[in-house]
C-alpha cells in the first residue's frame, strides 16, 4: 500500500494515531506508542510487496552499522580517506538501486523511499565527521529517525538533531492541543491540493488539452503550465499529509514549500521548491564544496568557485531524480540558470541595472515562473514521449 | 577592539555593506546581505582570524541571522 494513496490507509491512520491523540491532550508520553504504530504502519505498506521488504531491511541495517560504525571510529581518529568511504558506502544502496535496471532484470536494491532514506544516513555520517554527533546513537532513536513512516516514501527529509530533539520534547497537554490543530489542518490542507486541484489538473484539464489547444506549440505550452501547477499541488500535498501526520506524531518534520511561483529569482525559488532536499544539497554539498575550495585556495576567483559548487549540486541533483536523460537535463538546465542568475547578480551589484521596485518585482516573478516552468516541462520528458 | 565589534566588522567586509555596522540587528539573510556563499566565507574567515571553527550544519539561519546574534554565537563557540 502506498502512504497516503488510499481511503483505507487514511482510515488505518486514524485508527491507530487515536491512542496518540488521547495521550498527547492528557500530556502523556506517546513516542514509544508511536514506535509501535511505525512498526505496523511499515509491515502494511510493505506487505504486498516481500521483496522491497527485505530490501528496506537489508538497507536500515546496512546503514545503521555504517553509522554506528564510523560514530565509533571517529572517537578515536578522524581520516579524510576513512570519512570518504564511510560516505560512499552510504550512497551504494542508491547507486545500486540506480544502476542495476541497466544490467539485471530484478532490481533486488528497490523500495519506496530508498531515495529519501539515504539522505538521512549520509547526513549523519557528514555530522559525525563535523563532531556535532559525539556519541553512538540509540538504536532506537536512530531506527526511528530513519524509518518513520509519515515521511518514509517521499520526505520531507528531516535531519537527525532536529528529529531528536523533538523526540525527548516534554510536550504538555496545551502544546499538544496546538500541533493536533496545525496537524490536522495541513492534513486538510493536503487534501485540497493532491486530491482536488492536482486531481483535477491531471483528469481534466492536461488529458483535454487537444480539444483546448489550436495548435501544436499551444498544446506544449498549456502543457507546460498544467503540468507545473500539477506537480506542484501534488507533491505540496503530499508533504502536506507527511507533515500533517508528523505533527499529530509530536516531530515537527521541515516544510517542503513556501508558494514557489512568486519566486523573485531562480536563487529564490529554490529557497521554496522542495526546501527540505535543497537545503540538503545546499548544506551538504553546495557550501561543502565552497568551503573546501576557498579554505585550501584551489581556485581564487569567488565566482568560479560559486558557480562550480552550482554545477555540481544540480547535476548530483538531476541524477539523483532519475539517470533518464529528462533528468539529467533538468539538472543541467538549473545549473545554467544559477550560473546565469549569479553572474546577473554580481553585474548588478556594480551596475545598478535593475532597481528594486514594485514594477521590476512583478516583472522579475513573471520572468521567474516561466523558466521555472519550462524546467518542469524539461523535467516531465514530454518532449520526448511525443518524439517530436 | 572588542571581539563583537570585531565580528562586526568581518561581516561588513563579507557583505559589502556599511548598513550592517549601522544597524546590527538587521536580518542579513531576508535582506539578501548574505546567502550561502557568504556563509561559506564568513566561516572561513572567522576559522583563520579567531581561530573558531563553526560547522557548516551548526549555522542555522533562524539563530545566526543578525550580525548581533552571529557575534553571540560565535562567542559561545569560543
Amino acid at each position: 500500500m502506498i502512504p497516503y494513496s488510499s481511503f483505507t490507509f487514511f482510515f488505518i491512520l486514524v485508527i491507530l494515531l487515536a491512542p496518540t491523540i488521547i495521550l498527547g491532550l492528557q500530556g502523556k508520553k506517546f513516542q514509544s506508542y508511536n514506535m509501535v504504530v511505525t512498526v505496523i504502519v511499515l509491515a502494511i505498506i510493505f506487505s504486498s510487496r516481500p521483496a522491497s521488504a527485505l530490501a528496506l531491511v537489508l538497507f536500515t541495517s546496512w546503514q545503521v552499522l555504517l553509522i554506528e560504525g564510523y560514530i565509533t571510529y571517529r572517537k578515536k581518529a578522524n581520516s579524510g580517506w576513512i570519512f570518504s568511504f564511510a560516505v560512499i558506502a552510504s550512497i551504494l544502496p542508491l547507486t545500486i538501486y540506480k544502476l542495476l535496471p541497466y544490467f539485471s532484470d530484478t532490481n533486488w536494491m528497490s523500495f519506496l523511499g530508498i531515495s529519501y532514506l539515504t539522505f538521512k544516513g549520509t547526513q549523519l555520517i557528514m555530522e559525525t565527521r563535523d563532531g556535532l554527533i559525539k556519541q553512538r546513537l540509540p538504536i532506537a532513536s536512530l531506527l526511528y529517525f530513519i524509518l518513520f513512516f509519515p515521511t518514509i516514501s517521499s520526505g520531507p527529509i528531516d535531519r537527525y538533531r532536529r528529529f531528536d530533539k523533538d523526540l525527548k520534547a516534554e510536550v504538555t497537554s496545551e502544546q499538544y492541543k496546538q500541533l493536533l490543530y496545525d496537524g490536522i489542518n495541513k492534513i486538510f490542507l493536503g487534501f485540497l491540493y493532491k486530491y482536488i486541484i492536482g486531481y483535477s489538473i491531471n483528469h481534466f484539464f492536461i488529458p483535454n488539452l487537444r480539444f483546448i489547444a489550436t495548435s501544436h506549440f499551444q498544446s506544449q505550452l498549456f502543457y507546460m503550465y498544467g503540468y507545473s501547477f500539477y506537480l506542484f499541488f501534488d507533491f505540496a500535498g503530499y508533504s502536506a499529509f507527511a507533515i500533517g501526520v508528523s505533527y499529530i506524531m509530536g516531530i515537527k518534520s521541515p516544510e517542503n514549500f513556501n508558494l514557489p511561483f512568486i519566486s523573485r529569482n531562480i536563487k529564490d525559488f529554490w529557497n521554496r521548491w522542495h526546501m527540505s532536499l535543497s537545503f540538503w544539497f545546499r548544506d551538504y554539498v553546495y557550501m561543502r564544496f565552497v568551503f573546501w575550495m576557498t579554505k585550501k585556495k584551489w581556485i581564487k576567483n569567488r565566482n568560479i568557485t560559486s558557480n562550480l559548487g552550482y554545477i555540481l549540486l544540480f547535476l548530483l541533483m538531476g541524477f539523483w531524480h532519475g539517470l533518464e536523460i529528462q533528468y539529467i537535463l533538468y539538472g543541467i538546465y538549473h545549473a545554467l540558470l544559477m550560473v546565469g542568475y549569479n553572474t546577473f547578480e554580481q553585474f548588478n551589484k556594480k551596475h545598478k541595472w535593475w532597481p528594486q521596485t514594485r514594477f521590476t518585482r512583478v516583472v522579475s516573478i513573471v520572468i521567474t515562473f516561466h523558466f521555472i516552468c519550462f524546467g518542469f516541462y524539461i523535467f516531465s520528458g514530454h518532449f520526448i514521449q511525443r518524439g517530436a | 577592539m572588542e571581539f563583537k565589534e570585531q565580528v562586526i566588522e568581518l561581516i561588513a567586509e563579507i557583505c559589502q555593506d556599511e548598513v550592517v555596522k549601522e544597524n546590527p540587528d538587521i536580518n542579513l539573510f531576508d535582506s539578501s546581505l548574505l546567502d550561502s556563499f557568504g556563509t561559506v566565507e564568513l566561516l572561513v574567515l572567522v576559522e583563520e582570524r579567531f581561530g573558531i571553527t563553526v560547522p557548516i550544519t551548526e549555522f542555522d539561519r533562524d539563530t545566526w541571522n543578525t550580525p548581533n546574534n552571529i557575534a553571540i554565537q560565535l562567542a559561545d563557540f569560543k
